[in-house]
């Protein structure tokens, strides 16, 4: 059999060689566009910040209603703005980008006849967009806790913050290329209106998920929304004092959640690139 | 990366009874076999929708065949894509350069997916560059080139990793002559290093120049697989020998159409043209009687029918068409 006479062309470690090439073109095209990224990664959460933490306490219509319940207010945001800023580099970092990737100009094909599995490509997708959503949670927590008119009390659980913040990253890379592969370029902004927004209002950034037991059936509809796990557990490892989901909930909802848009992307890409 | 080794008893391309049938039913490719052995330069000559890049995308594990198999240097490229690609070198029908990359860029990238080091990725790729008559280009944006230059840096790109096998689809298809001119003398350098080449087009001349056998395709299949001269032979049935006789008159040509058989022969001014389906033995023969009845002739030419005839024959219709 021929098979046994060619010696194997590329061996594993190859792979991720060739995947590690394809993460650094990804971040060769971020550097090149440091500008446009910071502003990407900051406008929403300093807005948020802005309005909600600063704004509001000092025209007086703070939330809660007197200064320790602003500050618990301020300090619940946090989580939250880090958490929408992770889920949305997945979109902004991955999907955006291979949508366009797919569409006329077919640019990723190159990157398809790479030497390695097509999910090895996809992988890399998977990369990068995590890899810049831990650079975003980076920048907006730093601003988060400088913007806010009134005190924040953080205290950070380091083993879970340093296992949420990964795994909500390659999360949020697996939804960015689950979308990538499910939109067609037509609909970029049905993007936005049918998913992202949504998926931040009802992610429990303002409020803790635990408090919507007031409204039942929304408090159960919500948990299709991956944004909840990551901004429960970033709850739970950034403050004390306010109440969240159970960590095994949280966790088996991250991992749950990862796995299944790892499938459905992967699955995608190659529906995409491989007739 | 190691070195691409493999058996070199395996044919560089190996496609047998190959079948495409896209969703929506549309067999775009009905029973393709053929066998291209390593150093060559083949050429897919084909029209519009004939399914050339469709079996292109095949050899490049971008299509799965509905049926049938390619094996590039005896690897089955279903079953080992990822071994299959590493021998590949693709300049694809359309641009798919990275545009978010500069032209350098382009090739480092390239050169990295294929395991090469950044410093080796460097100096190849500029190397490439000035081959590729775009040294100066190398910091723009693939988006500010011509859609020449942007054909070149495909090119190089395919090239970049050391393919043992490039496969372009209808390269030259939009280049201006000098372009294109300047691209086949590309191609026979890298052929003539030992580089095998397989090529689509619907340029006759591009095929007949460049390749040593042309496929002839057409509905998904292949008509015809032969080397140019004997595609014309078997398919273009007459040649034209033409010379020029200063001096002879109308009596010279009723004497050579007894003595020459199965010819037909025209006289105008003193241009005598000799229509016959194989130039190959008489043309022996018209330089015995013109030498024994003492006519001195000039510029004496054999042309072989044209790929256009060929292709006329074979598909009763006219590749321009
Ligand atoms: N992805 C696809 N899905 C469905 N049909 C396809 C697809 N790609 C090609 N076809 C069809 O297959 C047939 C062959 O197309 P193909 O692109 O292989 O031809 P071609 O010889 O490369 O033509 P051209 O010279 O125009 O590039 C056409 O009828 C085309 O419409
Ligand atoms: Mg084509």
């Amino acid at each position: 059999m021929s098979l046994t006479a060619s010696k194997p062309i590329i061996v594993r470690s190859h792979y991720a060689q060739t995947i590690w090439s394809l993460v650094m073109r990804d971040l060769r095209v971020l550097i090149s566009r440091w500008v446009m990224f910071l502003v990407r990664v900051i406008s929403q959460p300093i807005l948020i910040v802005f309005v909600l933490a600063y704004v509001f306490p000092k025209i007086g219509q703070g939330v809660g209603g007197n200064a320790a319940a602003e500050a618990k207010f301020s300090t619940l945001l946090v989580a939250g703005v880090v958490g929408i800023s992770i889920i949305t580099q997945g979109i902004q970092a991955v999907a955006l980008p291979l949508v366009q990737e797919f569409s006329f100009t077919r640019e990723i094909e190159d990157r398809v006849l790479a030497p390695i599995p097509i999910w090895g490509v996809a992988t890399a997708k998977i990369i990068s967009g995590a890899l810049q959503a831990l650079l975003a949670a980076l920048v907006v927590f730093a601003v988060s806790i400088f913007i806010p008119a009134t005190s924040i009390h953080l205290s950070v659980n380091w083993p879970l913050v340093l296992t949420i913040i990964p795994i909500a990253a390659v999360l949020s890379g697996a939804l960015g290329l689950a979308i990538g592969t499910i939109v067609p370029p037509t609909q970029v902004a049905f993007i936005f209106a049918i998913i992202l927004l949504p998926m931040t209002f009802l992610g429990a950034v303002y409020y803790p998920w635990t408090s919507l037991g007031a409204i039942p059936w929304l408090k159960w509809a919500v948990l299709i929304n991956p944004l909840i796990y990551i901004n429960e557990g970033l709850r739970a490892g950034l403050t004390t004092g306010i109440e969240h989901m159970n960590l095994f909930g949280v966790y088996a909802g991250l991992l749950g959640f990862f796995l299944f848009l790892l499938l459905i992307g992967i699955r995608g890409f190659k529906r995409r690139v491989i007739s | 990366m190691v070195a691409p080794e493999f058996d070199t008893q395996n044919p560089a391309i190996e496609v047998n009874e190959l079948v495409k049938t896209y969703t929506g039913s549309i067999t775009a490719v009905k029973g393709v076999s053929f066998s291209i052995p390593r150093g060559s330069i083949y050429g897919l000559l084909g029209p519009n929708g004939a399914g050339k890049t469709t079996t292109f995308g095949m050899i490049t594990t971008r299509v799965i065949p509905t049926s049938g198999t390619v094996t590039i240097n005896g690897i089955d490229v279903v079953a080992r894509p990822a071994a299959a690609k590493s021998f590949l070198g693709v300049v694809p029908q359309s641009n798919t350069l990275d545009r978010s990359l500069s032209v350098r860029e382009n090739l480092t990238f390239h050169g990295r997916y294929f395991g090469m080091t950044t410093k080796v990725a460097r100096t190849k790729a500029d190397q490439l560059l000035e081959q590729f008559r775009l040294r100066e280009r190398a910091a723009a944006p693939v988006g500010s080139l011509s859609g020449g230059m942007a054909q070149r840096l495909m090119v190089a790109r395919a090239v970049m990793h050391s393919p043992t096998i490039l496969v372009l689809d209808e390269p030259t298809t939009g280049l201006d002559p000098q372009s294109r001119l300047a691209l086949w003398q590309i191609l026979r350098d890298l052929n003539a290093a030992g580089q095998t080449i397989l090529l689509s087009t619907h340029y006759m001349d591009e095929a007949d120049e460049l390749c040593e056998a042309i496929a002839i395709m057409d509905h998904g299949q292949i008509l015809a697989l032969d080397t140019p001269e004997a595609l014309k032979r078997s398919y273009a049935k007459q040649a034209q020998i033409s010379l020029d006789l200063q001096g002879a008159d109308q009596g010279l040509a009723e004497v050579l159409s007894k003595s020459l058989p199965d010819t037909t022969i025209g006289f105008v001014g003193s241009q005598l043209t000799i229509s016959t389906a194989d130039p190959t033995d008489l043309l022996p023969m018209l330089v015995k009687e013109l030498v024994a009845m003492e006519i001195s002739y000039r510029n004496l030419s054999v042309k072989q029918g044209s790929l256009e005839s060929v292709f006329l024959a074979l598909t009763g219709r006219d590749l321009r068409e």
